[in-house]
Parts: C-alpha cells; sequence; structure tokens
C-alpha cells in the first residue's frame, strides 16, 4: 500500500469509529439525565419550567462530546488536511 | 460536498470574497430588521392591535421572562444583547425552508464571532454591575490556586459554545445532503422538520447559556447564596 491509500482508509474507518465511540458515552449520560428529569417531574409538576430549562442546558453540555466528535469525523471525511497535504505532495512531484 | 457555506463563493474581486455566508448573514439581519421596522410603525396601546405586534410583544416578554428566570438582575439591561443573539440565530435556522438558504450558523466563522460576542460581553456585564475589582476578584475565587483553571474554563466555554451551534447546524445540512441521495423524496423532509426543531433548541441554548455565564458573572458571592433571589418582576411592569 503507499500512502495515500493508508492516509484514506486510516481517516474513513477512524472517521467511523469516531462518531461510534464518542456516540455512546453521551447517548447513556442523556437518558440517565432524561430519566432523571421525568422522574422530577412526575414528582414536582409545578417546577416543571424550571426542571425543563436545566433539562435543556444540561443536555446541550452534554450533546456537546458527541457533537465535537461528529465534527472531528466530517473533517476527517470531507476536509481532511492529511490527505490534502499528500495530494498536494504528490501533486508538486 | 461542501462542509460550510464559506465555501460558496458567488463573487470574488482579489482578495475581497463574497461568500454565502456574508451573504446569508446579511439576507437574515436584513429581513429580522425590516420586520421589526414595519411592525413598531404603528404601535398601539389600545386593544385594536395588530397581529404582528402582538407576535413581537410575546417575543420580547418571552426573552426578557426566561432572562429573569435565569437569575439576571434588571433583564431588561441584557434584551438588546442576548435578545439579539437568539433572533439571529433562531431565524437563521428557520430560514431553511426557504429552498436555497444556507444557514450562515453553518459556518465556524459566524459562530466563532458570536461565541467572541459573548465572550467580551461577560466581562463588560459583569465589570458593570460589580466593578473591576469585584469582577477580577471572582477568578481567585474561591482560592489563588484556582486562577489558570478559572480562565481556561473561560476560554473553553466560548470555544464549546461556538462549535456546538456550529456541529449542530452542520449536520442538519450534512445529514439532509447525505440523505437526499441515498432515500431522496420522503425522508428528508421528516429531517428537515427535526432539524427546524434542533435549531430553534440550539438558539435556545445559546442564548441561556450566555444569560447563565452572564448571571455567575454578575452575581456576587453573597447573593448567590439565596436560590430564590430572582424575582418575576416581569408579572408587575
Amino acid at each position: 500500500m503507499d500512502s495515500l491509500t493508508i492516509i484514506a482508509a486510516v481517516s474513513i474507518i477512524l472517521a467511523g469509529l469516531t462518531t461510534g465511540i464518542g456516540g455512546i458515552g453521551p447517548a447513556l449520560a442523556e437518558g440517565r439525565a432524561v430519566a432523571s428529569a421525568l422522574t422530577a417531574l412526575a414528582t414536582q409538576p409545578d417546577a416543571s419550567a424550571t426542571i425543563t430549562r436545566t433539562l435543556f442546558v444540561g443536555l446541550a453540555m452534554i450533546e456537546s462530546t458527541a457533537i465535537y466528535c461528529f465534527v472531528i469525523s466530517m473533517i476527517l471525511v470531507f476536509a481532511n488536511p492529511f490527505w490534502n497535504h499528500a495530494i498536494a505532495q504528490a501533486a508538486g512531484k | 460536498m461542501r462542509l460550510s457555506p464559506d465555501q460558496l463563493i458567488f463573487w470574488q474581486h482579489g482578495f475581497i470574497k463574497l461568500d454565502a455566508t456574508i451573504v446569508f448573514t446579511w439576507v437574515v439581519m436584513a429581513v429580522l430588521t425590516l420586520a421589526a421596522w414595519l411592525v413598531t410603525r404603528r404601535l398601539r396601546t389600545d386593544a385594536h392591535r395588530s397581529r404582528w405586534q402582538n407576535l413581537l410583544e410575546i417575543v420580547v416578554t418571552g426573552i426578557v421572562q426566561q432572562i429573569d428566570e435565569v437569575g439576571l438582575r434588571r433583564p431588561r439591561r441584557f434584551l438588546a444583547f442576548l435578545g439579539s443573539l437568539f433572533l439571529f440565530i433562531g431565524a437563521s435556522a428557520l430560514f431553511t425552508i426557504v429552498p436555497g438558504f444556507e444557514p450562515p450558523t453553518g459556518s465556524l466563522s459566524t459562530t466563532v464571532a458570536l461565541a467572541l460576542c459573548v465572550f467580551i460581553g461577560i466581562p463588560f456585564a459583569g465589570i458593570r454591575e460589580q466593578g473591576l475589582r469585584g469582577y477580577l476578584k471572582s477568578y481567585v475565587e474561591p482560592t489563588v490556586l484556582m486562577l489558570p483553571f478559572n480562565l481556561i474554563g473561560e476560554l473553553s466555554r466560548t470555544l464549546a459554545l461556538a462549535v456546538r451551534l456550529f456541529g449542530n447546524m452542520m449536520s442538519g445540512a450534512m445529514i439532509l445532503a447525505i440523505l437526499l441521495t441515498i432515500t431522496p423524496f420522503f425522508f428528508p423532509i421528516v429531517m428537515t422538520a427535526l432539524g427546524l426543531l434542533t435549531g430553534m433548541v440550539q438558539a435556545y441554548i445559546f442564548t441561556i447559556l450566555s444569560a447563565v455565564f452572564m448571571a455567575a458573572a454578575t452575581q456576587r458571592a453573597d447573593a448567590a447564596a439565596d436560590p430564590n433571589a430572582p424575582t418575576t418582576s416581569i408579572n408587575k411592569e
């Protein structure tokens, strides 16, 4: 395998792994957060506005971990700096 | 495939580029300004208000109430900044139902600019509320040892604000483009509807997080001890 093939293969595989593994933690965390919020809503329906707002803000915080992984995957697939560098090197030869 | 509307260039002269991000930012700003100007031209205080005036009043009082519930005292002082943020992000998310429109918030340059506004706005609000000394003192609490961590936190939450909004808006457009090649007819419409929802949620979250950061910067340590301190003054006005 030449270096271009290695770069392409590693980038594609890692892009999938990044989102795949990076999605596990936030998914579990969001499930726990929503479950706790629903329990709190069931016991205290009066505080629904506060609970919902805090839940949304918390979910956004948790979700950003998954979003970071997704952004890295997208960069690896569509705007890969190593791939561009290798292409530029190959074109310059 | 384009990762952001930055790469769609309409017009270029030398190093001056007119890309889709700038064009659609100005479109959103123009629509918001024009709509606000048209509605507020004939404001009435009696019962015969226009529908649009009612809409704007609901939006403004809703934003004030949300800011107030976060814990910022005197929410009207922050309405201009936080309300503009919410309206801009929300409008650019809602306009995606217009074909050909790409949300300017799907570009990292826009979201970094918005996050930098918040980054500068937080110390501004903090110094205005509790003075330069009082604000700088909040960096060395609880001890001086926490100073670097407070500074890192300040930077990382700005980065998080920018990347979160960018990732959400970009992923919506990206998933839509991928789905169009796989299942062209029905499923992209469902995802567009979901994208509208997440766009509004992201606008809400961006505004609320900025308000929370500002509230943390403006409140003194002794005032923050009372959880019932924020009052719902909006109902009394």
